[in-house]
């Protein structure tokens, strides 16, 4: 389908670009080279390099100075010096306040991830099922939360679970004495739901619309009850929906600083809060980027998880 | 099919849930009283002084300058990543450029903010650029992250793209420069605008990589939004909060309206 009619001649045009194309061949130059190179260049300098980086200044120590981190490098007499440190590895790992943290923000990112899917699912499969002229109104409604601040959500979400908010105004006309849900990892969990619901039921929603309605009514015809045929047709077909949506969910979730900072309590200890403080609070640079190394490998797995997930809806729509 | 009584309750209830705080955030906006969540008036009085506040109004005009170079970098090295994942299929290093560009799509936050931050500092002492942060280091880091959601909104357009069209200029020998410039650009032209849109909404959004990344001097909207919000919800953030939603769904109604007329029978957003 093109907006272009095929058969009226193509409107003349001056050459703009051929200067463009000459200049290019002049220098030795290949368009296809140079629109690789661009963004890969980018890419390279302000993505890998600066990982790179993070784990080299994981080696040094803390110092007072500038930059606050002793030389990775130094030089005396003409003899260049290599120096690592592990103690901020060794420091993940013997202090408790670390393992807490990664334990803790393991658990409450595979939690909310959980609680996200058994929420995200059936509004996901809804949107698919729905009549033609309401599926793209729902689609809307769940895009465009995804599009207002996270930040602002986060807050608006504050001011709806306070101890005089909204919810409690609500119990509180039927005599239920006020909840106290702010400053409490129920908030976070709450918060992490509500902030990531969309992105769990985009991906959900482009599988399950692909779903072949004809394979639900053979299974119906055959005489299976619709929860028969929802666990042995639509959900094992939707896995690699089921997989990105919550890899999209669980991988922000485990290195998230806002949702903690604000919903949370000072006893929610979750490792994104850990960095953040490290590197603003005690200014420890090192120990900051150990921290985020360490947080790097734990979400490595799941990150390749979702690529896998990704590829294989590709090569789905590839071979269709 | 029989439709049960299941989905639509629980899409019902989901969609209950997405929308309930940011309609009373919305409403007690409107309040009178400087107690956010006591009813006890209309007043517009908190959009008055939201807008009187030059502390605001400075860091909304930084924003926006950041979002506006930032989406627009993003949308330059987005497109020509996108062009060069789905047009050029075999070359060394696509897996790489793949992977790379996707990954700050679900890289945490805090991760992204320290390590480029920790990439200036160095760079700073090597090479004496970028001295100091501010306004240019966050753009960097801005339309890093961004340009990995432009090459995803791209990338799907050029894969629907027909390619006879492209195929047919090249015949009539139209140079490959022009056939993108010519043919390409104008059909994927949508969604080089959503993408546009999409990457500054996130650029104006981000808080925890500016905040990182930002010098003394440099605090963007949504750094003085949560400097406000720690210390508890007040009016004068429901008004600001209202008109930057009021923005954003400004923008993504436009951004459909374009879709929409762009493809009218496949309208996925």
């Amino acid at each position: 389908m093109s907006t272009f009619d095929a058969h009226s001649p193509p409107p003349p045009r001056p050459r703009a670009w051929s200067g463009v194309e000459r200049a290019l061949a002049a220098v030795g130059l290949s368009g296809k080279a140079l629109v690789i190179a661009a963004p890969a260049i980018w890419l390279t300098i302000f993505f890998l390099v600066p990982l790179a980086v993070v784990f080299g200044i994981s080696l040094t120590m803390k110092q007072f100075g500038r930059p606050p981190y002793t030389p990775l490098l130094t030089n005396e007499d003409g003899t260049v010096q290599l120096t690592l440190h592990l103690n901020n590895y060794l420091r993940l790992f013997s202090d408790s306040l670390y393992v807490a943290a990664y334990l803790s923000s393991i658990k409450i990112a595979l939690i909310s991830t959980a609680i996200t899917l058994l929420i995200g699912y059936p509004m996901a499969y809804a949107i698919a099922r729905a009549p033609d002229r309401w599926r793209n109104i729902l689609l809307m409604l769940v895009i465009l939360p995804f599009w207002t601040s996270f930040l602002l959500r986060v807050y608006a979400l504050s001011g709806f679970m306070r101890g005089n908010g909204v919810i409690n105004q609500f119990l509180g006309l039927f005599g239920i004495p006020p909840l106290v849900m702010m400053q409490t990892d129920f908030a976070v969990y709450v918060g992490i739901v509500y902030t990531y619901l969309p992105f769990m039921i985009l991906p959900l929603y482009t599988n399950l619309v692909k779903l072949d309605g004809a394979l639900l009514e053979a299974s119906a015809d055959l005489g299976a009850r619709p929860v028969r045929t929802f666990l042995s047709i639509t959900l094992p077909l939707s896995r690699p929906g089921i997989i990105a949506g919550c890899m999209l969910v669980f991988i922000p979730a485990i290195g998230e600083f806002v949702i903690p900072a604000l919903l949370g309590g000072p006893s929610t200890l979750m490792i994104g809060r850990v960095l953040w403080d490290e590197f603003f609070a005690n200014t420890n640079w090192p120990r900051a980027a150990a921290v985020a190394i360490a947080m790097l490998i734990v979400v490595v797995v799941p990150i390749m998880l979702l690529q896998r997930a990704q590829d294989a809806e590709q090569d789905k729509e590839r071979g269709n | 099919m029989r439709r049960g009584w299941f989905l639509p309750i629980a899409a019902t209830l989901g969609f209950a849930f997405l929308y309930a705080p940011i309609v009373s955030l919305v409403v007690f906006s409107f309040n009178e009283s400087d107690l956010v969540t006591v009813w006890s008036g209309f007043s517009t009085k908190w959009y008055g002084k939201v807008l009187a506040d030059p502390q605001i109004l400075g860091a909304a005009w930084l924003s926006a300058q950041i979002a506006f170079c930032a989406a627009s970098i993003a949308l330059v090295l987005g497109t020509l990543c996108a062009v060069a994942l789905v047009r050029f299929r075999k070359f060394r290093g696509r897996t790489l450029l793949a992977g790379t560009v996707s990954a700050p799509l679900v890289m945490p936050d805090v991760i992204t903010g320290l390590s480029l931050l920790l990439l200036f500092v160095a760079m700073e002492a090597i090479i004496g650029w970028p001295s100091g942060r501010g306004l240019l280091t966050i753009i960097i880091a801005h339309s890093t992250f961004c340009m990995a959601y432009v090459v995803v909104v791209v990338q799907s357009r050029l894969r629907d793209l027909d390619m006879s069209l492209e195929e047919a200029a090249m015949d009539l020998g139209a140079t490959p420069v022009r056939v993108f410039f010519d043919i390409t650009l104008p059909i994927i032209a949508p969604a080089l605008v959503s993408g546009w849109l999409l990457a500054f909404t996130l650029s104006l959004d981000d808080l925890v990589i500016a905040s990182f990344v930002s010098g003394p001097g440099s605090s963007t909207l949504p750094m003085v939004i949560f400097s406000k919000v720690k210390l508890g919800v007040s009016p004068d953030v429901n008004a600001l909060a209202t008109i930057i939603i009021g923005f954003v769904a400004l923008g993504v109604a436009i951004a459909t309206i374009v879709q929409l007329r762009a493809h009218p029978k496949r309208a996925k957003a």
